[in-house]
């Protein structure tokens, strides 16, 4: 892993791509990184585009600036494709991890003729077999980990586990679900 | 030990308030400030402190209330940002005037209109002249450091003066990054507890606060509230090095980033001074060009004698505003931090810039064209115009 990896996600307000993006901020942070998360904020509604931004790295960040050409590109839904230039600025030895049921030669051609490297993954499958219901969230969060290699997946495996734990504290029921939902995405990315 | 968390900058002055557990709480939330006072509502309803959070009908009455609450002799505080303090303005004076060292965390935001939400400091560049000591963040740790500090330099004796902790809306209120908490236990003793020594609620000592004063008085009071201006610059620096003491974090009027040696300076307010210091470090390895920053952490009372001496020894340097004032000539820093170089006498050639209005962003890149636009102006001794822009479509 590069000293410092920066990640923009792409979503629609209420999809929780901000919400990823912390995540991804605060497992890294776990792990003893130095973390950014924050979201750019537009007019903000549901249904709306959104971006948001992490820097992950072994020293202090004092770079205060959105992230125009970053190591990976995750986009929460796919329908945001034809209607913003996601790979803008990707660097060409990163990656773009694309939220869809569509193969990746399908996806290809919505990417602008990116060269790099691209990641499909049905993160609304995995989530309605595990959870019953489409939190495309989770399993983004752990493709994002295991494209990037930002950390080890046994590593973000027990982090993940813990904050579950601790969040919900009063529906232990749903751990299971969302651990699997994680396994699940990392695996995908393995097979790749 | 310090704590070690990630914490958004809204978070992070929620939390120093918590640990200090003031009196009284009156606030109206307005976006990016709106998390400050929920968290709070939070601690509150959890149990954790016993702050009086007061729920207000607007931000003329949550500072009225906050000034109401100070007066009587409690330690208030409140947050808001952008509108909501353009609707405090009358009461912000009122709380200078009568020397109420309330401590107000402001995110700073872009005045309408446009309506726009983002970060921009013409908020608190509007209310520089409202009597308001005014410290500014470039991270999420400095803006929990400013904000613990502002306790101590509001209520020292001979500053009696209100603070304003600011930091950039969005950029670091909103954003997660690392930050060292400082122990409960510590940040108590650092405060302290707040003693008035004169207060409407004092039964043995009956004294009005706030009344009419005739031109007879009127001028003398504005004479006190400069020198306790002129006072708290000691303060600032004390409470400064207990505060090192404390940390090991050091703070001052403003910060130096590469300055011993540097020809090319820059001049900056808030978290964008960040995004300056990575520039810095990328043109010295590769071209090994001086270029230096002063990033200035306290705008009220204006450290005029120290920056121009920090100065003194640079070929260029740009100031960089993130607000206008419209005079069609310089911004509220260029004016300050020029009219202090004309004061001493400084040689460089000076360059002042608009930037980041309403939120654009400014990247590294940016800062090192600036920084080749400062070689040039020395170069060829010439400055094309009073002032120029960063990121403007033209």
């Amino acid at each position: 892993m590069k000293n410092t990896v920066e990640i923009r996600w792409h979503g629609r307000g209420g999809q929780g791509a901000k919400t990823a993006a912390l995540l991804l901020a605060d497992v890294a942070f776990k792990t003893g990184k130095h973390v950014q998360g924050f979201p750019e904020y537009g007019p903000e509604r549901m249904g709306a585009p959104i971006t948001a931004y992490n820097r992950i790295s072994d020293d202090e960040i004092t770079v205060h600036s959105n992230i125009y050409e970053p190591d990976y590109v995750v986009v929460v839904d796919e329908t945001l494709l034809d209607s913003i230039d996601v790979t803008k600025g990707l660097k060409e030895d990163g990656a773009v991890i694309v939220n869809t049921k569509h193969t990746k030669d399908e996806i290809m051609r919505h990417l602008n003729g990116y060269k790099g490297a691209v990641y499909t993954v049905d993160a609304r499958d995995i989530s309605m077999k595990t959870l019953g219901k489409n939190y495309p969230n989770s399993p983004m969060l752990a493709a994002t980990v295991a494209v990037s290699g930002v950390m080890g997946e046994e590593e973000f495996l027990s982090e993940m586990e813990s904050s579950f734990q601790h969040k919900f504290a009063k529906k232990p029921e749903v751990i299971d679900g969302n651990m699997q939902a994680l396994r699940l995405a990392f695996d995908i990315i393995k097979k790749h | 030990m310090a704590i070690r968390e990630r914490l958004s900058g809204n978070e992070a002055v929620a939390y120093a308030i918590k640990q200090i557990n003031p009196d009284v709480m009156p606030a109206f939330p307005i976006t990016p400030s709106t998390e400050i006072p929920q968290y709070m509502a939070n601690y509150i309803a959890n149990g954790e402190i016993d702050t009086e959070f007061i729920h207000v009908e607007s931000e003329h009455s949550a500072m009225s209330a906050t000034v109401g609450a100070s007066a009587a002799g409690a330690r208030a505080v409140t947050a808001t940002s952008s509108c909501g303090m353009a609707l405090m303005w009358e009461e912000l004076y009122v709380a200078a005037s009568n020397r109420l060292p309330i401590v107000l965390a402001l995110v700073n935001r872009a005045l309408s209109g446009p309506i726009n939400i983002n970060a921009d400091h013409s908020d608190s560049m509007g209310a520089r002249d409202s009597g308001w000591i005014q410290i500014y963040a470039e991270s999420n740790q400095e803006v929990y450091d400013n904000y613990i500090q502002a306790f101590p330099i509001a209520e020292n004796k001979n500053v009696h003066l209100p603070v304003m902790v600011c930091q950039d809306g969005f950029i670091t209120s909103h954003g997660v990054e690392n930050i060292m908490l400082i122990e409960d236990d510590k940040v108590k003793e650092f405060v302290g507890e707040y003693k008035p020594e004169h207060y409407l609620l004092n039964a043995d000592e009956r004294i009005a606060i706030g009344p009419y004063a005739v031109s007879n008085y009127y001028m003398e009071t504005k004479r006190g509230q400069r020198q306790a201006m002129l006072d708290a610059r000691a303060v600032i620096l004390e409470v400064a090095e207990k505060f090192e003491k404390m940390t090991g974090r050091k703070y001052g009027f403003f910060e130096e980033y590469r300055m011993d040696d540097a020809e090319y300076a820059i001049v900056i307010i808030g978290s964008a001074a960040g995004t300056c210091k990575a520039s810095i470090e990328h043109i010295r390895n590769t071209t090994g060009k001086k270029v230096g920053l002063i990033k200035v952490r306290v705008f009220r009372p204006f450290p005029e004698e120290e920056i121009a001496r920090a100065l003194a020894n640079v070929k260029a340097v740009a100031i960089m505003d993130r607000s206008e004032m419209f005079a069609g000539t310089s911004g509220p820093l260029g004016a300050e931090v020029r009219a202090a170089m004309y004061q001493a006498h400084a040689k460089a050639e000076v360059v002042n810039y608009f930037y980041g209005l309403g939120g654009r962003d400014i990247t590294v890149s940016d800062f090192e064209r600036v920084y080749e636009n400062l070689e040039k102006m020395a170069e060829t001794h010439t400055v094309i115009g009073m002032y120029d822009y960063i990121g403007l479509r033209k």
